[in-house]
């Protein structure tokens, strides 16, 4: 693709960047909904490439955080660069910052009113003004991808849960993003469903995609994280690799809240 | 042509079926410019009245409370009253206190003619459920799904044209397409106010030729088939925006 | 804790909120209905009369600063000629009843014919409904006004047919292809078990109609019917446009007699009146049916 060098100017925005530092650095991140203070001072960095996990109860910030890095949500305080470049500004290249930063939501949020194909071409087409043959061409291998030949022109009302969330992944990819967040992917499907949205997950996870979920989904987590956090009451309260973190985790927190769950 | 029009002037002196509609030029005429006027006035009516629930949509949506209580009580007093005592009413008690005005002729004539005031009247009536209609459409998009565009890049207006609009005009079509059949029917409740639409030229033309039982019968043809026509298009337009697998 | 939220099924998540569906089970209602819904309130009443009695104290209050305390208030002359709206107001209601009654029967019948299996008493009577339902009332009503006779001979009985029975019969056909409607629709509504239920109990169709269906669509029927009866007394206004001396024309001769523009408001406002104090029972009654109904569902 002609426009591709184009892209990856524009997408180091920061001439400073260089890939060896985090593609995400969280510093001191404060965000309060009303009195309710969702957000207490989250600091962390992703290298790029990792995989990180976030677990923690409900309410304990943890889409609130990843809301945040995209600017869905703004901050009331503290800092979150991605690539380089400040997210919490007020004159923020919105669009560079979701080219980066790709997104599934726990509903998958598909377009009801376009197929699965059309729902993949839209962003790149209509926002990115790419050609549309050229993005047909690139939706259909990511649609094979995700393993849904042959569903390019099902509605997402005519497509299960698990596949549609995979059109969700297949939609954010399409953005040619450097980082992935999922927010609670698995959380709205049927179990017979789960696997096939984790192992699509998976192959993005083995090809270097830096990934940040989270996910209520612990084996899994313990399979594909190379980072483990532990968010409660926002802030961190503990984090490691996830041998570590689910053989001996150290805070009495961490503790009650694996016990619960495994 | 002639041969139509001479069969029918035929028809007329075998039969006694005087359709003067056809082979009489002046009344042919009056009653196109009739039927003009009927779909003129329809398209007119539904122009404004969806101007006017696109921006009561947006007042019912104020954070002062007068304002919105303005609006409901427009929706309410338009609902709820017959559209015909809606349109004496603007005709008569509030065209009474509007302004005369020197017509080219010099001729003191009321500064909205009663084409203005079935204008107004009509679009306000056919207004007053657009708003709800309206509302309720964009109620029906979740904000989970702005959420998703905005993550994928699109801006507010973007995210508006592209996700928000389509999907609530699916969910208003059904509403909307009602309203517009409606307000074909009411079109006729203009014929009180002498404006020249099909029913009252058809009345003008049979007081002029005394053919009531044709006139009649091909006015109610008319509107019967220009009505069936819009319901079978519109239900067609509505099957084909259907959101697939989602209800019925 | 990872406890998976069961209310949502696989494919339908909810995609669009309730107020989507909201909008299109009333679209469905009205589709049927083949006219809006009214909505009355108690307070549409209150102000109502609000702006005759503020309209009346205005006027009152600019002819006192004129100085021509001959003339007669708004109040007094609404007190004149209530006889003569009331008398006018009462012709309105004896219409509606005969058009819905008329409208009813012929209405139910045709609704029976629509679910007939066979195709020419069904295509028929579809045809009819439809075309009834698609013609303006007031070309209807202008339709009978015009066509009928004025009176016709019956066994060598002349019976007259005065405008007044013209307009019922023109309000009736509507009526009849709108209430034709809400009994398909009914019956249709009506789970299928239940005709094989009553097939393998060896009834025939006509006696599972009459004896098992038709009974249980009464309750459905019953709030749109009422529905309908209100929407059909607004609309016997109409006739006075053909000039049956119904309150509206009677309103209008008033008014052209007394010559008073500031009339125009409080006697308008007081027919609007009267249709309130008759609809509003009647549309209050239908939404409690309504909420009734859809919470034994």
């Amino acid at each position: 693709m002609p426009s591709s060098s184009n892209a990856a100017a524009a997408r180091h925005a920061d001439a400073n960047w260089t890939p060896d530092q985090p593609i995400v650095a969280i510093r001191n991140v404060h965000k309060s909904f009303g009195d309710f203070e969702v957000l207490r001072g989250i600091t962390f960095d992703v290298m790029k490439g990792d995989v990180i996990c976030i677990i923690g109860a409900s309410g304990s910030g943890k889409s609130t955080l990843l809301r945040c890095i995209n600017a869905l949500v703004p901050i009331d305080s503290g800092s979150i660069k991605v690539e380089g470049q400040e997210v919490h500004q007020p004159n923020l290249n919105t669009l560079a910052l979701r080219k980066k930063v790709g997104m599934v939501f726990q509903q998958f949020n598909l377009f009801p009113h376009k197929t699965a194909l059309q729902n993949i071409m839209m962003a790149p087409v209509q926002v990115l003004k790419q050609d549309k043959d050229a993005v047909r061409e690139r939706a259909r291998r990511l649609l094979a991808k995700v393993r849904l030949e042959g569903k390019e022109d099902a509605y997402p009302g005519e497509l299960s849960g698990g596949q549609q969330q995979r059109v969700a992944i297949a939609r954010s990819l399409a953005m040619n993003p450097d980082v992935m967040l999922f927010d609670e992917v698995t959380s709205a499907l049927d179990p017979e469903t789960v696997n096939e949205v984790l192992l699509t997950i998976r192959e993005l996870a083995e090809e270097g995609m830096t990934c940040m979920l989270v996910t209520h989904e612990m084996g899994f987590a313990r399979e594909v994280a190379d980072h483990m956090y532990f968010t409660d009451r926002g802030i961190i309260v503990e984090h490691g690799p996830p041998q570590e973190f689910f053989a001996n985790p150290k805070d009495e927190r961490t503790k009650a809240f694996l016990g619960q769950i495994l | 042509m002639q041969e139509i029009y001479e069969w029918f002037r035929w028809l007329n002196e075998a039969t006694g079926i005087n359709l003067t509609i056809v082979y009489d030029s002046y009344d042919r005429e009056r009653m196109i410019d009739g039927f003009v006027n009927t779909i003129y006035l329809s398209l007119v009516c539904l122009g404004f009245s969806v101007i006017i629930g696109i921006v009561g949509a947006w007042l019912q949506g104020s954070p002062l409370k007068w304002t919105r209580r303005l609006v409901n009580g427009y929706i309410q007093l338009f609902r709820n009253t017959p559209p015909l005592v809606q349109m004496y009413f603007f005709f008569f008690a509030l065209g009474s206190l509007m302004p005369r005005v020197e017509n080219e002729w010099g001729i003191m004539e009321p500064i909205l003619s009663n084409w203005h005031w079935a204008i107004l009247s009509l679009s306000f009536f056919a207004g007053s459920f657009n708003v709800e209609i309206f509302r309720s459409g964009i109620e029906a998009v979740p904000k989970a799904t702005v959420e998703a565009a905005e993550a994928l890049g699109y801006n507010r207006l973007q995210t508006y044209v592209y996700v928000v609009l389509p999907l609530a005009l699916r969910v208003c079509l059904p509403a909307l397409n009602n309203n517009l059949v409606n307000l074909v029917k009411t079109t006729t409740l203009a014929y009180a106010i002498a404006v020249p639409e099909m029913l009252y030229v058809a009345n003008q033309i049979w007081s002029d030729s005394l053919n009531v039982p044709e006139m009649m019968t091909f006015l109610l043809f008319a509107y019967v088939l220009l009505v069936g026509l819009l319901v079978m298009v519109m239900n067609k337009w509505e099957r084909s925006m259907r959101l697939p697998g989602f209800g019925a | 804790m990872a406890k998976r939220h069961d209310v949502y099924g696989t494919t339908d998540l909810p995609v669009l909120l309730p107020a989507a569906e909201r909008l299109n089970r009333q679209a469905a209602a009205e589709r049927v209905l083949g006219a809006p819904k009214l909505r009355l309130r108690a307070w549409h009443g209150l102000a109502l009369a609000a702006v005759i009695v503020l309209w009346t104290s205005f006027v009152w209050a600019q002819a006192d600063g004129a100085g021509n305390e001959q003339q007669e208030s708004v109040i007094s002359a609404i007190w004149r000629w209530l006889p003569v709206l009331l008398g006018g107001f009462v012709f309105n209601i004896a219409i509606s009843f005969l058009s819905m009654g008329i409208g009813t029967v012929a209405g139910t019948l045709l609704g029976i014919m629509q679910i007939s299996q066979v195709w020419p008493v069904r295509g028929s009577s579809w045809l009819v409904t439809q075309f009834f339902r698609n013609a303006p009332w007031l070309v209807l009503l202008f339709f009978c006004m015009f066509l009928l006779p004025f009176e016709f001979t019956v066994f060598g009985v002349t019976i007259p047919f005065p405008d007044w029975i013209k307009a019922v019969i023109g309000l009736a056909l509507p009526v009849m292809a709108n209430v034709s409607e809400i009994v398909r629709g009914a019956i249709q509504s009506i789970p299928s078990g239940q005709w094989e239920a009553a097939h393998s109990l060896a009834f025939s169709r006509w006696q599972i109609l009459s004896q098992i269906i038709l009974p249980q669509c009464v309750k459905r029927m019953l709030p749109p019917w009422m529905n309908l009866y209100a929407i059909l007394t607004m609309a016997t206004v109409l006739a006075s446009v053909v000039g049956v001396g119904e309150v509206m024309t009677l309103t209008q001769r008033v008014l052209a007699a007394e010559n008073r523009p500031e009339f125009l408001v409080p006697f308008y406002g007081f027919v609007m009146l009267l249709f309130f104090a008759y609809c509003y029972p009647i549309a209050r009654t239908t939404q409690k049916l309504e909420l009734r109904y859809a919470v034994k569902q």
